[in-house]
């Protein structure tokens, strides 16, 4: 996948002044499909090519025919880039083919539904497919780039475009920085014409061509704020032969805290293609990202939670993931985070810090408490408790007669638990 | 001294019949906090009572603030609406809106921001833990408190704090304290994306306050305000700083609790910042465990 937030980065430092563009929300925390994103640009009248998303060979077959024409592709749908370069477990070459027939269609389905697909991203695990999507492939005249993502810097949108479209935009902004164009637009003022006149004429297009392209950034902008984007990327947006303007890959971010009015886009969410521990942790209303270490932490503060991990890192372990339960959790969430820890097979050892500042420890306590007694607890735990209550909260640990090991302070906490695992 | 807000600062609470604005309201007036008013649209007329203390409520800020003459607001209104609660203070003059709120959608704050340009009002936050000014009481009453901040781990003293996040603001308070420096002024500025008040702001602030005689700068991954807030610093502040930076084992792209903590990029990495921070001469704590000692060492205290 191509980080776009690197790329003006580095192009910041190369020419122009371009202000730091860094996305700002959550990227992979609500991803979407290709179809979904197709989906939406219909809605907004973005042109694409016409597609169809399919859950059985035949319904391939069925929207292939629908199309109809001959050059036509299939796409397995999974959150990972690299699909077409991608090979399945059961042997099958790629997730993106040419198809010319709609038997064919039926037959390249069938080979990718219920399979699963490993990509460069997608680690050695791998995605099952659970849909294709079947589109027509259209004759491709030029290729650009097309974005629209929240700077941070600025506080306002910036539209970022270049004539070298389908590469690497990364290498794009280090290599040709001047071929990177963008222009900030006014948060309150919105997208005025002479803005897309600008981007249309610094990408050469001229007549129908910028017509088309004017079009189609007027409704994508729109798209962005109405659906609350923290980024939307084309790559590429193409000019066909016949001198259409299509999007033709598309990359979504949204901005979790906009979700509640979203409706639509919540009903995107597909939980298959996220980390099961994560899905159980958002079940619960816990702040968890699983990672790949040996020591899991249960946190209060976000701030916390990283520092705890850089703390775990720093007496020489490995963190398993990010926890933070939040000011206010409960002992039902204490249990759930400790379940949650716990299923994961690579934790050696657990790792709770607390600094109760208007947080009650003793809630924290007595959901250890409670939690060890549903999950039964052979690894080692270390406690840190601080601040409010903390009194109660050792008192409660100390007579329920579990076998813990406490810490006065986070570095004792992290010498402790490190050591624990050797 | 101490900035922003001191032990006379008339405070509301916008948002105070709320549960979480209602708990906070009362830990505020126990600590000694001049809360005078509290804000909920309908609901004006009522009473907030605790504790003794009797806080008239109002439909709306710029009542509250003509009947009570509070300058500072509170903000503990639900995402939704928090954006409109930040613009109906910041209408009504107060000099200072500290939004508590947690989860503003970041398009709101993108017109929040654009349309206070050219304003007096400062905004704190959001997301953010809100500000304290101890007091000089037992732990630590008798001063401002606006937020969510435990009163009792703070002591008066001449340390500023400026912060991303909550709970590691309160590490470094605690440490502070248990240091025997105490502070001058605790600043949460939040952990969203687009805020009202940076890192550089209070600083700024800070470097002007004679109260203050060292600063402890606590940041994350994501953004460049620490590094900026840092370049400023060598050029212009006269007073030791330390400094801790938090995620150096976050992964990339991922959002780390707060909205604004992701790193992008290779420059809003923790050793990147942390590396900017030791070049301008900021005494950089390795871990959390350390923020006071490392303060100590730069001060030479």
């Amino acid at each position: 996948m191509v980080d776009v937030r690197k790329a003006l980065r580095i192009d910041k430092t190369g020419v122009a002044r371009l202000g730091k563009v860094v996305s700002v929300a959550a990227f992979r925390a609500m991803n979407i499909h290709e179809y979904q994103a197709k989906e939406l640009f219909d809605k907004f009248s973005v042109g694409s090519p016409k597609g169809t998303v399919a859950s059985t060979p035949e319904e391939a077959e069925a929207a292939a025919q629908a199309i109809g024409g001959g050059g036509l592709v299939i796409k397995a749908q999974v959150h990972a880039g690299g699909r077409g370069k991608g090979t399945f477990k059961n042997g099958f070459q790629g997730g993106v083919h040419l198809v010319d027939t709609p038997v064919q269609a039926k037959e390249f389905a069938a080979k990718m539904l219920g399979e699963t697909l490993v990509t460069k991203q997608t680690g050695e695990a791998g995605k099952l497919v659970r849909k294709v999507m079947v589109a027509e492939s259209v004759d491709i005249a030029h290729e650009y780039y097309l974005a629209i993502l929240m700077d941070r810097e600025s506080c306002s949108p910036v539209i970022v475009a270049s004539t070298e479209g389908g590469m690497d935009i990364e290498e794009v902004a280090e290599k040709t920085p001047e071929k990177m164009l963008r222009e900030f637009i006014h948060p309150l003022a919105g997208l005025q014409s002479y803005e897309v006149r600008k981007l249309s004429a610094g990408l050469g297009l001229k007549g129908a061509q910028a017509k088309a392209f004017g079009k189609l950034l007027v409704n994508l902008y729109k798209l962005f704020l109405s659906c609350d984007c923290s980024m939307v990327e084309i790559n590429p947006l193409v000019e066909t032969t016949d001198g259409e303007v299509l999007a033709l890959d598309a990359k979504f971010g949204f901005d979790d805290n906009a979700l509640y009015r979203h409706p639509d886009i919540m009903a995107y969410r597909d939980t298959d293609e996220e980390d099961p521990r994560e899905v159980a942790a958002s079940e619960s209303d816990l702040n968890y990202i699983g990672l790949d270490g040996n020591i899991a932490c249960l946190v209060n503060g976000a701030g916390l939670a990283m520092a705890t991990m850089d703390i775990i890192k720093y007496a020489g372990g490995e963190p398993a993931n990010f926890l933070d339960v939040g000011g206010g959790a409960t002992k039902e969430q204490v249990v759930a985070a400790f379940k949650i820890i716990t299923s994961d097979p690579n934790v050696e050892a657990i790792l709770v810090n607390i600094f109760g500042g208007i947080m009650d420890c003793n809630v924290i306590a007595e959901g250890i408490v409670a939690a060890t007694k549903e999950v039964s607890l052979e690894i080692p735990l270390v406690v840190r408790l601080e601040g409010n209550n903390v009194a109660a909260g050792k008192k409660t640990l100390a007579e329920s007669g579990l076998n813990l090991i406490t810490a006065d302070d986070i570095m004792d906490a992290a010498k402790k638990v490190v050591a624990s695992t050797k | 001294m101490a900035i922003l807000v001191d032990e006379n600062t008339k405070v509301l609470v916008q948002g105070i019949t709320g549960g979480f604005g209602g708990k906070h309201a009362q830990l505020s007036l126990d600590y000694g906090t001049q809360l005078v008013a509290g804000v909920t649209p309908g609901k004006g007329g009522q009473v907030f009572e605790h504790g003794g203390h009797k806080v008239p409520i109002f439909d709306t800020v710029e009542e509250a603030k003509a009947e009570t003459g509070a300058t500072a607001s509170a903000i503990f209104v639900p995402p939704p609406f928090a954006a409109d609660a930040i613009l109906e203070a910041v209408d009504a003059g107060m000099d200072l809106v500290v939004a508590i709120t947690e989860g503003i959608p970041v398009m709101d704050m993108m017109k929040v921001k654009e349309t206070m340009k050219g304003s007096q009002a400062r905004l704190i936050g959001p997301n953010c833990p809100g500000i304290v000014t101890p007091g000089t009481g037992p732990d630590s009453s008798g001063g401002c408190r606006i937020g969510i901040s435990p009163g009792y781990i703070h002591q008066r003293g001449k340390v500023g704090i400026v912060s991303r996040s909550g709970t590691l603001t309160y590490e470094a308070v605690w440490q502070t304290t248990q240091l025997g420096f105490g502070q001058s002024t605790c600043v949460g500025i939040g952990g969203d994306p687009i805020n009202g008040t940076s890192h550089i702001d209070c600083l700024q602030m800070f470097n002007e306050d004679p109260e203050t005689e060292a600063i402890i700068m606590i940041g994350e991954i994501g953004g460049s305000a620490e590094a900026e807030a840092a370049r400023w610093a060598k050029e212009y502040c006269k007073k030791p700083i330390a400094g801790f930076i938090a995620g150096a084992t976050a992964p990339p792209g991922r959002r780390m609790g707060h909205a604004g903590a992701i790193v992008g990029g290779e420059e809003d990495t923790a050793e990147a910042k942390k590396a900017i921070l030791a070049e301008c001469g900021i005494e950089v704590a390795q871990t959390p465990a350390e923020i006071g000692t490392a303060l100590a060492k730069a001060a030479g205290w």
